[in-house]
Parts: structure tokens; sequence; C-alpha cells
């Protein structure tokens, strides 16, 4: 559905809308809903979701708030945006909460029927901010939204009053469609499918009356003077589609488990922001991928082991907290040398910590967080669609070099979405798999001279009969050895071979001079906010270089020299600088570290900010 | 895309006899310890059922009994206490071809492995567990375990131990395996028939097996196996059969109610008619409670045999179902396919700008 409209059209290449209600209310779905159908027209887009641990937390409250935040553009850009054009406020607290975000004289819809005298008080405002000249800097637009809906909705008599306002923000959803001169049709279609279940048929309609019914109010109201218009983004030729960073791992694992011929195993347990790759991997059955819920994370860390020994692409998932627990079983694959793919989506710690926010802060415990010399690879990922590259290079070296490999996302890059453009599946490079078969001269440790990799001989092989476990093994023949020596040797072996992943490294690309001042060095989830800032400086005609790595360990071997080539590093973390710990202990360069620990991914101007002072 | 082994060689292969499942490891457990004796019963045990050593796994955790592995020349892993249920359901679930046996002790099953003891039997994964029994931990030298009798005098409990053991078989059976069973060391014959039912078994198969530490617990279960006293002590199952033990015969079981009752088959008050008949089949698990409660009852023999054994579906026949279904179904997609599922739209070769 499109209404032709006689209002003034404005012309916007950027905007940032931030929706925001209680948790539970549907405000991730209108967000969600607004970025496909923003992607789907053609802009480029960046969304950050950012909700409560609660699923259902205290209404009207300021911990309660579930926002999601999306950016969208007619041009190409890497973080879903420092400040807020359009606030969608349902309540007081959704109100208080992101208003610092919003920009001067941006837009703020709010619905006048959350701003009771209760939920004025459960946000801690001692007068009514929309009867004050709190707002003067913005733009306002009171509406009731409740009543609207209600009204809107009032022949479907079969609705309890409740549920007809539960579609309330469909109907802000609609105005705002209205207001960016978006399509409808994708939401119809969504709404249609989302309720298509037994008991919740009867919501179809009402919701895309809502929807409706707020795209028209919208229209023929005279609240709104303008509209406005983002043209479509000059992204890359080629297929796209939306994606978030959990669902790029999942595409990435599946894409190696058909470029290797192994079949997909993964055992998981469910923990936030994680339990999304256990959801999404369930549902390829069709593709042979073969799904278990454990009982709990370390038997979730065992069963990939059992599954990697018989042959499987083996993979887990989880966070912080499940990590620390599969650290004991992830050094008995590192002892048995078996490949397989764990897959740590990063959230704010200690312990529970911020479950629903996101961090850097598992650096350390993937590099360092088992017993003994256990070294591993590990690599990160630094965008929604890189996701998908990194699980498949991820699986990649884990079966050419006979080792668990770490993956480190965030819950920033796990629920945040992009438009990825789909590669194409017969450029992928096959990922050749061997399983020893020969009998004469077996010997379960002796090792490719090039990776140190040692042979991968499954049980069912006629011949290869052998053992292997946590006690340390002779070199070659993988006996059980208490011989000093020995151990010495194997441990330099198990640490060698993961040096080695280093040629596989390509040189680190450093974009800017590659030599000068400054340099913004970054890892992960950093690298949208990383890239924004640098490209204002140089826009301001400041020189600043910036690199981003992708492998953690080991380093890309060409790392210390271009650290030395700069007078200044500045290493951008959500931690306390564990990577900027690594590098000043290992190349003994005086990286200066920018840090941030409040679940939230840095603003490109606090980056910004931050080269400035060392400018 | 399932996972191939090569194939054996074609021309049949002789059968295999006990030397073909010895490893070339030296067996490094105490001398006398009732450990050689398990291992040489599988060792014989695993010809006799017909098994092809290339399609057998065992994987063990951590302690005494979890040194098994090594010294079957099959395949096998040795891997982090408490977990081998873990790997195995990873392995079979994985590969549901192969023959997964899980060793484990009193320690590494029902204290830190005991939460994922419950689970595969839960799951009802097809696999082989012989739980090595000797209400010690060996290994650590000596502390009581989760299956020491309260008052157990240990190094960790000079005063004697005050938590009350657990009764793996009623563990067992609240996690509703369905098979169970226990063997005894000094028994060799019918430790053999055990292996040989639980390998039989489609499903989770939990062998109890009374193993005796000589040297930190020596003894714990002579009564069950000395001459002397063993035939008073001790009443093996027999499916279908009335419960009667006894030197001579003469002592049976009935149940009173709920209760069951050691009585006299000699003083005329009741004949074998009057006595509990053992049923295998216990779908509800009611019956095999009642017996695995005996070692907690004064004055009643220790069960041995096969306690339970019911049919339910495997974990892993549900999942390769449930994968042949979805390809039926939905049919497998290409790669490309799969990227492009879902809204996606094209950027065109010269977008305006």
């Amino acid at each position: 559905m499109t209404i032709a409209t006689r209002k003034p059209v404005e012309e916007r290449t950027d905007v940032v809308i931030r929706f925001a209600d209680d948790s539970g209310t549907g405000m991730q779905v209108s967000g969600d809903q607004f970025a496909s159908a923003s992607a789907l027209f053609g802009n480029d887009l960046s969304t950050l979701p950012d909700f409560p641990a609660e699923i259902r937390a205290p209404a009207g409250t300021l911990a309660g708030i579930s926002s999601f935040q999306v950016r969208f553009s007619s041009e190409d850009i890497h973080t879903p945006g420092d400040d807020v054009d359009v606030l969608v406020a349902m309540n007081p607290a959704a109100l208080k909460v992101s208003l610092p975000l919003v920009r001067a004289n941006g837009i703020i819809l709010v619905n006048t029927a959350g701003f009771s005298a209760k939920n004025l008080r459960l946000a801690d405002y001692d007068t009514n901010p929309l009867d004050d000249s709190s707002l003067d800097r913005y733009q306002v637009f009171k509406v009731d939204l409740v009543e609207l809906t209600k009204s809107a909705l009032k022949e479907f008599t079969d609705l309890s009053a409740r549920e007809a306002e539960r579609a309330k923000n469909m109907f802000a959803l609609g105005m705002v469609f209205w207001l960016f001169h978006r399509p409808l049709e994708h939401t119809i279609e969504w709404i249609s499918a989302y309720f298509n279940r037994p008991g919740r048929e009867k919501f179809i309609e009402p919701n895309i009356a809502a929807l409706k019914s707020g795209y028209v109010y919208a229209e023929a109201t005279e609240l709104f003077a303008t509209s406005y218009e983002v043209k479509p983004a000059p992204l890359r030729p080629g297929t796209y589609r939306n994606i978030n960073g959990n669902s790029g791992l999942v595409m990435g694992l599946i894409a190696a488990s058909k470029k290797s011929g192994l079949p997909l195993f993964f055992a998981g347990y469910p923990i936030t922001p994680a339990s999304q790759i256990l959801h999404e991997l369930s549902q390829y059955r069709h593709c042979r991928v073969r799904t278990v819920q454990c009982e709990d994370e370390i038997a979730a860390m065992g069963a990939t082991i059992g599954a990697a020994y018989g042959g499987s692409l083996s993979v887990t998932a989880s966070s912080g907290p499940g990590i620390a627990l599969k650290q004991e079983a992830l050094s008995l694959a590192i002892s048995m040398e078996l490949p397989l793919v764990v897959c740590n989506v990063q959230r704010g710690g200690p312990s529970t910590g911020l479950p629903t926010k996101t961090e850097q802060s598992d650096l350390f415990q993937a590099i360092c967080g088992r017993h003994g010399e256990s070294p591993l690879p590990v690599l990160a990922t630094s965008r929604p669609g890189d996701c998908f590259d990194v699980a498949f290079m991820a699986a990649r070296i884990a079966i050419k070099y006979m080792t668990p490999v770490i993956v480190l996302s965030d819950g920033y890059l796990g629920n945040g979405t992009e438009p990825w453009r789909i590669p194409e599946a017969d450029e992928l490079d096959a990922i050749p798999v061997k399983f020893h078969t020969e009998v004469e001269g077996f010997e379960a440790f002796r090792r490719d001279p090039e990776t140190l990799a040692r042979p991968w001989a499954l049980p069912g092989t006629p011949g290869l009969e052998h053992r292997v476990g946590g006690l340390e093994k002779a070199d070659g023949s993988g006996n059980v050895s208490y011989d000093p020596i020995n151990h010495e040797v194997m441990t330099h072996h198990r640490a060698d071979k993961v040096a080695r992943v280093a040629t596989e490294i390509p040189p680190t690309e450093v974009h800017g001079p590659d030599e000068g001042d400054v340099l913004i060095l970054g890892w992960g989830g950093t690298y949208g906010s990383i890239r924004a800032a640098a490209e204002r400086l140089s826009a301001a005609g400041h020189t600043v270089s910036r690199a981003h790595i992708r492998w953690l360990n080991p380093l890309p071997s060409d790392l210390e020299d271009i650290l030395k080539r700069f007078k200044r590093v500045l290493l951008p973390e959500l931690n306390l600088g564990q990577l900027s710990t690594f590098l000043r202990s290992r190349y003994l360069v005086d990286v200066q570290s920018l840090n941030k620990m409040q679940g939230k991914p840095f603003t490109s101007g606090e980056i910004e900010d931050a080269v400035r002072n060392l400018l | 895309m399932a996972i191939d082994a090569p194939p054996a060689a074609a021309e049949a292969a002789p059968p295999l006899t006990r030397a073909d499942f010895e490893s070339d490891q030296i067996v490094r457990w105490c001398p006398g310890c009732g450990d050689y004796a398990i291992l040489a019963q599988m060792q014989r045990t695993l010809p006799e059922i017909g098994v092809a050593a290339h399609n057998v796994v065992f994987i063990s955790g951590i302690g005494c009994s979890s040194r098994f592995p090594y010294y079957m020349d099959t395949y096998g892993i040795h891997s982090v206490h408490g977990r081998a249920p873990a790997l195995a359901t990873g392995l079979k679930a994985s590969r549901p071809d192969l023959d997964v046996w899980v060793v484990t002790g009193d320690g590494d099953a029902l204290s830190i492995g005991g939460n994922h003891l419950l689970h595969i039997c839960r799951r009802n994964v097809d696999v082989n567990i012989l739980l090595f029994n000797n209400q010690i931990y060996g290994l650590t030298k000596g502390q009581y375990s989760p299956t020491s009798p309260i008052g157990t005098k240990s190094y960790s409990t000079p005063t004697g131990s005050i938590d009350a053991p657990f009764n793996p078989l009623r563990i067992a059976i609240a996690a509703n395996a369905s098979f169970i069973a226990r063997a005894i060391d000094r028994d060799l014959k019918h430790l053999s028939e055990m292996i040989k039912r639980a390998h039989a078994h489609r499903g989770t198969a939990l062998l109890e097996i009374y193993q005796d530490c000589i040297v930190f617990n020596k003894g714990a279960f002579a009564p069950l196996s000395d001459k002397a006293s063993k035939e008073d002590r001790v009443i093996y199952l027999h499916h279908g059969e009335p419960m009667i033990f006894g030197k001579t015969r003469d002592k049976g079981i009935r149940l009173d109610g709920l209760q069951p009752r050691v009585v006299s088959l000699t003083d005329g008050a009741y004949g074998t008619a009057d006595l509990l008949v053992h049923d295998e089949d216990d779908e509800h698990g009611t019956l095999a409670d009642i017996i695995a409660s005996f070692q907690e009852r004064e004055d009643f023999p220790r069960p041995l045999g096969v306690v339970r054994d019911v049919e339910r579906v495997c974990y892993e026949d549900v999942l390769e179902q449930r994968v042949a279904d979805a390809v039926e179904e939905r049919g497998e997609p290409s790669l490309q396919e799969l990227f492009e599922t879902g809204d996606t739209w094209e950027v065109p070769e010269h977008p305006a700008s």
C-alpha cells in the first residue's frame, strides 16, 4: 500500500530512529520491521537492539526499557549512529532513557497515553516533560496512541481492550513508515506469517489494520508538515539480505559444512546472547545439521569433542560464563588435537554481569583461559556480515591444523543487522579434508611436516584402532608418556602448530598512510565506530590511519612492524585494555588504550575525541 | 552427507579372539585389582559377541577404571572427569553406526559427572555404561566416594563419613534408564553374561559392577563373593522366575502391599507360588525400584542380574529420522539457495546516485 502524499518531501542522506517502550511490548519487532523495510528499499543500514535481561521487566521503569535503534542511509555506513533523529517514546521512562541520545531539533513522537501520573513517578519525573519547557529543543509530536489504536480496531469486536491496545506498536510503526516513505507490504506479509498459528490468527487483521491506520493517520492529520525521503545507497552491486551476526555465523558454518563435505554437528546450551545460533541451526535439519541441546555447557563441549572425534564438523557456541565452563574440556580438545569451533558471543561480565549487553572482555579468557600450556587459534568478527567469513575461516583452520578454534563475536554484532552481500557459493574455496586410512606406519600423533597437524583417523576405520586422551602422549605414537623431555617436545609442538596458522593471515590492511603520527588499531565489533571516526577525521583534514585485525592468536606477523611505524597507537576496546596488554608485552610498543565498559558500543564521536586528543 | 568409514578388507576376516582386543600398553592397575578381571572378561566377551574391533569405541572419564580404554585394542578416548557420557552422546548422535561404551567409576559417574549420567539415561542414547563401583576414590588415594556407606573412615573422613550414599540403580531408575543391571568382579561368568545383555539392549544400558579396590577398600564386597556367605547374601535375578535365594534355596521374597519381605520357604507358611516374580519388562520402574531398594533393607540379599530391560526409542534414531524426514520433505537446498532464503534484494550494476 502506498498513499500519494501532497505534503512537502525533504531529502535526507542519513536517519537514525530509535523505538523505545517497556520490554515485551513489541518495540524490537517495530524496529526490526523498519530495518527490514529499509533494507529491501535499498538503504544501507545498521541496527542496535538494546533490551533488558528480564523478559517482562517492570512496566514503566527506567530499567525495563527495551529499545531498537536503526540507522538507514543513502550512503555506505558503518555504525548504528551516535545521535538519534527520530525517537518514538511510548512512556516517560522510554523518553528519559533515550533523550540524551536525541540530537537538537530531532523529532520525538510520544504516546501521551503512556504519560500517566504513575508512569511519570516511575521514571522519576517531578513534572510532566510534555507540559514544561524541557523538550523545547526538539520537535515534539504528541499522540494518544492507545486511543487511536483502539478506535482504529473497534470493528474487531472479538478483541479485548487490552488486546487492541497491544497493537499500538504497529500503529506507531505505520506512522513512521509514512514519515519515511517506506512501503507496508513487507510488514503486512510478516504479520500474516507471524500470527499464523493456532489461537493467534485473530491478531493478523487487527495488526495490519493498526499499521495501515497509523500510516493513514500520519498522512491525513496536520501533525507532520513534512515527510522525508532517504534514497537507496550505492552499495556494491549484487544480491543482498539483511543479516545479524548470529545468523552470519550460522551461514558460515553451514557453508563450511557443505564445502568440506562434513556433516555439521552442534551441541549447545541456551545462553544470552548466543542462543540464536542453536535456534537457527536447529532449523537446518534438511541440510543434515544435527543439533543437541545439552544438559549444561560442559556437556555441550564434551558432545562437541565426541562428534569431532567421529568426523563431523563439530561446533558449540556460548557466551562468557558458558565458555568458562567449557574450558576444561576445551583443554582436552587441545590435547587430543581435534578440529572443532567454539563461538563466544561476548557479553558484559564478570559472572552474570550484563547478559543482554555487549563487551569485548573475553579476549584474555579466549587466549589464556585454560590450564597448562594450551594454545589455540582465536579470531574475531568485526561486522555482522563478517561473521560469515570468520566462521568459514575458523572451520577451515580447525580442520587443516587439527585444532579447536575460538571465534569471538559479541552481543552487538550478534543481534545487530546490516545488509549482507550474498556470496557466490561456487566461488567459496573448498575445504579439503583427509581422513587417514593407511594402516601401514600409522601413528596417531605423527605430524604433517608443514602444518604439524596430526592425522584424523576415524573410528570405524579398520586397522587404525588407537586411544587418545588427556594424558600426555608420546611424540609420534600417541601412547601415554610421562617422559620429561617428551612433554617439553609436545608442549612446543602444540604451540608451534598454532603459531604456524600465522602463515594463513593475509597482510594487515592499513587505511591511510602506512606510517605517521596516529594509528587507530581495532579488533572485533569496534570496526564500524573506528572506521566512521577515522573517515570523519580525514574529512576534517587530519591525517589518521587505521587497521583492524581479525586474528588475535596468532597475531599477524606484520603487526609489530606496522605498530612501530607510528608515533602513537590508539586501541579502543570494550574492556580494560586486554589486547593492549598483549601488544605491549609482546612488542614493547606503547599502545594507548581507550576503554569503555557500559554495555554499549563506542560511538564514533568517542573515538574521534580520543584521537583529537592525541593529534 | 553421512560419514562413511573406509570399507573393511573385502575378504572375510577370521573370527577375533581375546588377543585381538588386547592393546600393546602395559596395564597399570595395582596387582590384585578387580579391574583386571573386568578387563579380561571384556576382552573375552567381545569376540563372543562378534563385534569388529574397529567399530568399537570405549570412552572413559577420570579415575582408576577410566584407564580401561588404553588397554583395549579398539578405538578409545580417555576424557575429562565425569564427562564421558557427554562425549559418548556427541559421538553416538553423529555416528550411530559405532558401538559406543562408557567406562566410569562411582566418583566419576555419580559425583563430578552425576548430571551427565542422568541425562544420557533420560535421552536413551544407545551406549553401554560400565560403572565400576568400588565405593572409594582410588586414584586420588583413598577418599570416601558417593557410594561409600555412612561412617566410612577415609583420609578425608577420619572420624567417618556423614553423608548418605547413592544407590546407583535407583538413580538410573529415576532417570528412566531402559536397561539396568548389576554384576560383580568375582563372578566372571555372570559378568560376561551381563556384558552381553547390556550390549544386546538398544538404548542406554547401565551395568553397575562391584569391583574390589584392594588397596583402599579391600573386601568391601567380600560377603557377596565369599563362598561361605554369598548364597545367603546374593539373589540372582531371572526374568519370569520367583525370587528365591539361600544356600539351600530356602528363602524367598514376597510383596506385602508395596513392601518386600524376606520369607522362609521351609516353615510351611509360604511356598514358591507366594513369591514375587521378577519382571525385567517394567515400564514404569516400580518393581525395579523395589528390587534396587533391597540393599538398603536389613537382611535382604543383594540383587545381581538384570533389574530392568524395557524398550524405549533411542535418541540418535529419532535424530536420524528427523534429518531424513526434513531432507525428504524440504529437499536438500544448494548453498546458493540457502544463502538466498528469505527477503533478498538486488543492487543493480549502475545504481542511480
